[in-house]
């Protein structure tokens, strides 16, 4: 990853009617790496990514992609971005050698398609009509579509969202595999762990606003420094004992299973040396670690919504 | 440019015949119909004063121009359809431009109408043969040259149409009203004065005064008028349909 921005974002503000969907964005993408728009749905991250694009037009503010406007320079723009719409279709009975030939003949600079398809598994489906593929299928397909111009920077709008655990594993190590190639991805996400395993740098979204940008590590680390140990053992009545031990905050005990809180990176380093002073057997031992999603919450207040 | 546009329509073209039931629609309904009337009416030129013009030896034009309400019809329909599939959204994503979107779609109406009035005027010549005079160029021409300007008109609605909901009943209260004014139901001369100014302001007026007079052995000279409305129509539907095209 350079230090070179591809996107740049700044004081972008959209609105429908009355309606404010984006109150005021600013973010930088760099060259290289994985950057996602974190949120709700409902968030305007999708209306963000689309000015972005140059697919709306922003109210104030200012863009630029590769150095260039996208809407005034969309033409040039678009060959030399890849896009992959929330929600976008193709014709039903088009066939997937058909949608790839078609979307070659679009761009002066193309991969060769077939090699695509075999990348991205669809091979055995070229001859298949879109209607019948799976979503797993579907999305591989729109993946194939937004990088047979060999982008430098490619857009991926809810990529994961309806599909099952195998497809979306999948599809991320698809998207890890398009870092690899030198391009840079923006894209826009509600599932957090989706964030947290394929993004270097996120922007948490809320209410059309960007209210904090960094690396899902740091995220966590800055907003959500609790640390919890979950164990059971033989030993009863333990609690007093446990409350002496450095950074912890919170003891619960259920029977002969105790649940720890506490705070600071070394928290669970105190806690095992504590257990293995007092020659304590332990049969279960797991730590809890935050996660992005708890970092979300605690920024705006509520969970994710669907 | 030309590329996509061959491949685009080529591809529509392909999309098209994978669907036995609208091709059955669009070209063997109609093909069926008029050989049925055909055989009723035409062949019996004797009673054919007693009945409408259009039922008699006008047929052909009045098929002719029925089918090519029929294209924009579709070509209405298939566009909101992809407006509303979310299909035109990623197409916009593209370098792909409204314009070559919609010429691939009348592309492939403007085949099929002529493939459908080919075998109508194959299937139908027994009943009505073309007047001697006129060559089966012109006519072929000016059938070409009415469709597209009648497709021009399809153009704007598609660009706007929100869903395919509305499609079949915008595109019908447009057409049809036209239709019926435009000379091929009731003649000109049957109409109220103020209905045939009016009448003279749609275009679909001149497209079946046209292809009457080519239909019946008038030379191309004698509908000056009626070529310049046509174009007139198709230079002002491009325009405006380049203005209003929404992709969602």
């Amino acid at each position: 990853m350079s230090e070179r921005p591809v996107v740049q974002v700044s004081d972008l503000r959209k609105t429908y009617g009355s309606t404010v969907a984006v109150e005021s964005a600013s973010f930088e993408v760099l060259e290289g790496e994985i950057f996602g728009l974190i949120g709700p749905n409902g968030a305007s991250k999708t209306t963000i990514m689309e000015c972005v694009e140059g697919i709306r037009r922003p109210d104030r503010g200012l863009i630029s992609v590769l150095g260039l406007d996208p809407h005034k320079d969309i033409y040039k723009l678009q060959h030399r971005i890849g896009v992959q719409l929330q929600e976008a279709q193709l014709q039903k009975r088009i066939k997937v050698w058909e949608a790839v030939d078609l979307w070659s003949s679009l761009y002066p600079h193309t991969v060769d398609g077939e090699a695509l398809l075999e990348q991205l598994g669809l091979t055995a489906k070229r001859g298949s009509w879109f209607m019948t593929l799976s979503g797993g299928q579907k999305q591989r397909l729109f993946i194939a579509l937004a990088l047979i111009n060999d982008p430098e920077v490619v857009f991926l709008d809810e990529l994961t969202t309806g599909l099952d655990p195998q497809a979306r594993r999948a599809i991320w190590a698809l998207v890890t595999s398009i870092r690899e190639r030198g391009k840079t991805v923006l894209l826009t996400t509600h599932l957090m762990e989706e964030a947290e395993r394929l993004c270097d740098r996120v922007a948490i979204i809320e209410h059309g606003r960007v209210i904090e940008i960094d690396t899902p590590q740091a995220l966590v680390s800055k907003h959500c420094p609790e640390r919890g140990v979950v164990f059971s053992c033989d030993l009863r009545d333990a609690g007093a004992g446990l409350r002496r031990i450095e950074g912890i905050e919170a003891v619960t005990e259920e029977g002969t299973s105790y649940r720890l809180e506490g705070r600071g990176e070394d928290f669970v380093s105190h806690v095992m040396r504590f257990l293995s002073d007092n020659e304590i057997q332990v049969r279960d031992f797991r730590t809890v670690m935050p996660t992005l999603e708890d970092v979300f919450l605690k920024l705006t207040g509520h969970g994710i919504r669907d | 440019m030309l590329r996509s546009l061959l491949k685009l329509t080529w591809v529509e073209i392909k999309i098209f015949v994978r669907e036995p039931m609208g091709v059955l629609g669009t070209v063997g309904i109609p093909v069926l119909i008029f050989l049925a009337l055909g055989k009723t009416l035409g062949g019996a030129p004797e009673d054919a004063s007693e009945l409408p013009t259009f039922l008699g030896p006008q047929l052909p034009v009045f098929a002719a121009v029925f089918i090519a309400v029929g294209s924009v019809l579709s070509l209405v329909a298939i566009i909101s359809i992809y407006r509303e599939g979310g299909i035109l959204k990623r197409l916009r994503a593209t370098p792909l431009r409204p314009q070559i979107i919609l010429s691939a779609h009348v592309l492939v109406k403007l085949l099929f109408t002529t493939v459908t009035i080919a075998l109508l005027l194959l299937a139908g010549r027994r009943f009505f043969p073309v007047a001697p005079e006129a060559s089966l160029f012109s006519l072929g021409l000016a059938l070409l040259f009415t469709t597209v300007s009648i497709l021009a008109i399809g153009f704007v609605i598609a660009s706007v149409v929100p869903t395919a909901r509305f499609a079949q009943p915008i595109g019908s209260a447009i057409l049809y009203p036209m239709l019926a004014l435009s000379g091929v139901l009731v003649s000109a001369e049957g109409l109220p004065a103020g209905w045939r100014v009016v009448a003279n302001l749609l275009p679909l007026t001149h497209a079946v005064s046209l292809l009457q007079g080519i239909w019946t052995g008038a030379g191309w000279g004698d509908h000056l008028i009626e070529v310049a409305a046509l174009i007139l129509n198709f230079v002002i539907c491009i325009a405006l349909s380049a203005k209003i095209f929404r992709w969602e």
